[in-house]
């Protein structure tokens, strides 16, 4: 059996700048042995290490989907140790990727099912992922309706923009993109608070609807009650959290709420799960 | 014959040890195994490697730190790497070589034992076998020492435990007189007993009453008889965690001390153009444990930080393996506690709780 704590070697392809205030930096990794992109197989929802030797490793949400082949893509923020120094890292720099670490969007059991995806701020990586997984021509007939409800704090800190562009000209998707706030005349798109946002635009609960949702805490804690009111059941909201990790395979002990483990059990929980778990904060 | 021997389990066999034959036979063992064994240092014993002529110091209570640190250093290294770029595999983990050749532990009480079972269930999962622990821990036979004289602290009779349990375990030596009697019970246990050339055939029938009279002396007890019926979220949210978490001042020594804690933390540590990815154990009892790279911290005051402590060691861990509590009632935490905070009061508190309906 292999050593799970041995990332992979992968070489950073291409370094975009994500956002305006250059926050956030969204890196294509390739894998320097045959082989290991296979060994990687992954699904929408997942995560892995980034492991920068010298520095350490941190657990990142996978950006890109499975139905892109030849590189891994991650959009990080920049935060602590290795988050600066990934920051300023070159194209052609070696590092390594471990993983897929955790649970993923149960969107083999969404098949046929109309899905709304509501996303704030840089949570929104793994839905993008999604996304791409599900606009897939080879998927996209498998799945009901899917509404986007996508919200920044400013136009200039919209992730994927390029995407969401051409998204917002389908008509297999319905794309409800948010700021908080904006001066610029040309922002022909929402204005308000994701949940503001969700109220008005999510469709209604039905028996064959769910809702997948990444974001802050605050944008979580305040668009459940929205849910509830739409009538969305516990069972059919699915949620990504996060902690600080170490290892991320459910062995180093610090990222358990209650007695599951956010980066084995989860990251993805329904929101009825969550229920009977401790909130940690409290 | 030892190909034979090593299928079969659950064996056992009675042995008679002439104390006088102990040294010789410990010496015969370090040609095939690396020894450890309790070591008295100031007061207090502790598990280390036995140098060579060095034999246990099997006259001993139990040690200060538990013996986990024999398959579960306090640090070790996981990785090196190169970070000088002429290198041609720079930034790329290397395998650590490392020494998992035959190894004992000698004189390790039951409780002990039966806490690195325990901790198995951890580092051994479906999904994951964590290399470091499982390799130390598959080359290491574990010859254990029963206790007559159980410490005033011990309550491990009432953690499914007791002084002369054998889980976890590959030799059980019980003192009697001027031998031990050794029950050799898996097939490792077998040839280590035939490394050390104890051959001569014993007889277990004084065990039963030995055993009955350690029993008798263990007083204490912790109750954890209703935790399985209480609902995670009520002991959660009981009112009972500012109270025991009061005095504590998070100097992790019970989580160190603790013979079922794994915790650890990963560390690159580096030295010019090279360095190491080393683990290194981690405490729950730290703030930095959780600390999120935003600087939010879902454990940031210790009330949170001691809850979590307890409820993983007698409910989250009841719950999720439903093998008993995380707690061997080996009664380190009770003794070396500068506070006095006490997990057999703190059980209790959680199994008297009635959530208010």
């Amino acid at each position: 059996m292999e050593n799970p704590y041995k990332a992979y070697p992968v070489r950073i392809d291409s370094i975009d700048v994500a956002t305006q205030d250059k926050s956030l930096r969204t890196f294509k990794f390739v894998f320097l042995n045959e082989g290991d992109e296979e060994k990687f197989a992954y699904e929408s929802g997942q995560f892995a290490e980034l492991s920068i030797p010298g520095k350490g490793e941190i657990p990142i949400g996978i950006a890109s989907s499975p139905t892109e082949k030849g590189f891994v893509k991650f959009t990080v923020f920049r935060t602590g140790l290795v988050t600066n120094h990934l920051h300023n890292m070159k194209v052609g720099d070696i590092m390594g990727v471990r993983g897929p670490l955790g649970n993923s969007y149960p969107l083999k059991d969404l098949e046929g099912k109309n899905i709304v995806i509501i996303g704030a701020g840089f949570a929104f990586t793994t839905l993008r992922s999604t996304i791409v997984y599900l606009l897939d021509p080879k998927n996209r007939s498998r799945f009901g309706n899917i509404d986007v409800i996508y919200g920044a704090r400013n136009p200039g800190m919209i992730l994927y923009k390029d995407e969401l562009t051409v998204w917002e000209k389908r008509d297999d998707i319905n794309m409800h993109i948010t700021v908080d706030s904006t001066d610029d005349p040309s922002w022909t798109y929402h204005t308000g608070f994701v949940p503001t946002i969700t109220e008005t635009q999510a469709p209604k609960a039905d028996e064959n609807t769910y809702a997948i949702m990444c974001g802050p805490p605050m944008m979580l804690k305040f668009t459940k009650p929205v849910l509830d009111k739409l009538g969305y059941s516990h069972d059919k909201i699915i949620m990504s959290l996060e902690n600080r990790m170490k290892c991320g395979i459910g062995i180093c002990g610090r990222c358990n709420i209650g007695k599951e483990l956010i980066c084995k059990d989860g990251p993805v929980f329904t929101l009825e799960q969550l229920k009977h778990m401790p909130e940690e904060d409290t | 014959m030892n190909e034979t021997l090593s299928i079969r389990a659950n064996i056992m066999k009675v042995i008679n040890i002439d104390k006088e034959k102990w040294a010789s036979g410990v010496e015969s063992l370090t040609s095939t195994y690396r020894l450890f064994g309790p070591v008295k240092e100031d007061d207090s014993h502790n598990f280390k490697e036995l140098k060579k002529g060095e034999l246990p110091d099997l006259a001993y209570g139990n040690s200060k730190l538990s013996p986990k640190s024999a398959v579960f250093p306090p640090s070790e290294a996981m990785f090196t790497y190169s970070l000088d770029e002429k290198n041609e595999n720079h930034h790329i983990l290397n395998d650590v070589k490392k020494d998992y050749s035959p190894r004992a532990v000698l004189g390790i009480r039951p409780c002990d034992a039966k806490a690195v079972s325990l901790v198995r269930m951890n580092f051994d999962t479906k999904e994951y076998r964590d290399p470091y622990w499982m390799d130390a821990f598959e080359a290491t036979t574990f010859v254990g020492l029963a206790c007559d004289n159980p410490c005033s602290t011990c309550f491990c009779t009432s953690t499914g435990c007791g002084p002369f349990s054998e889980e976890g375990l590959d030799v059980l030596l019980v003192e009697n007189g001027n031998a031990y009697i050794a029950k050799a019970l898996t097939a490792k246990g077998e040839k280590l007993m035939d490394a050390a050339g104890f051959k001569t055939a014993g007889d277990d029938s004084a065990i039963a009453a030995k055993k009955a009279a350690a029993e008798a002396k263990i007083t204490a007890s912790i109750e954890t008889d209703k935790l399985s019926e209480k609902v995670i979220m009520d002991l959660y949210d009981a009112p009972i965690w500012d109270d025991i978490s009061f005095s504590c001042i998070n100097c992790c020594t019970c989580t160190y001390a603790c013979p079922t804690c794994w915790c650890f933390d990963i560390q690159d540590e580096n030295k010019g153009l090279s360095g190491v990815r080393m683990r290194n154990w981690d405490s729950c009892m730290t703030p930095l444990f959780t600390m999120h790279g935003s600087g939010h911290n879902p454990r940031s005051q210790k009330k949170q930080r001691v809850r979590q402590r307890f409820m993983h060691k007698l409910k989250y861990f009841l719950d999720k393996y439903q093998k008993g509590i995380m707690c061997v009632g080996c009664g380190r935490c009770v003794q070396q506690c500068p506070v006095n905070i006490d997990i057999r009061t703190v059980s209790k508190k959680m199994n008297d709780y009635v959530a208010a309906s």
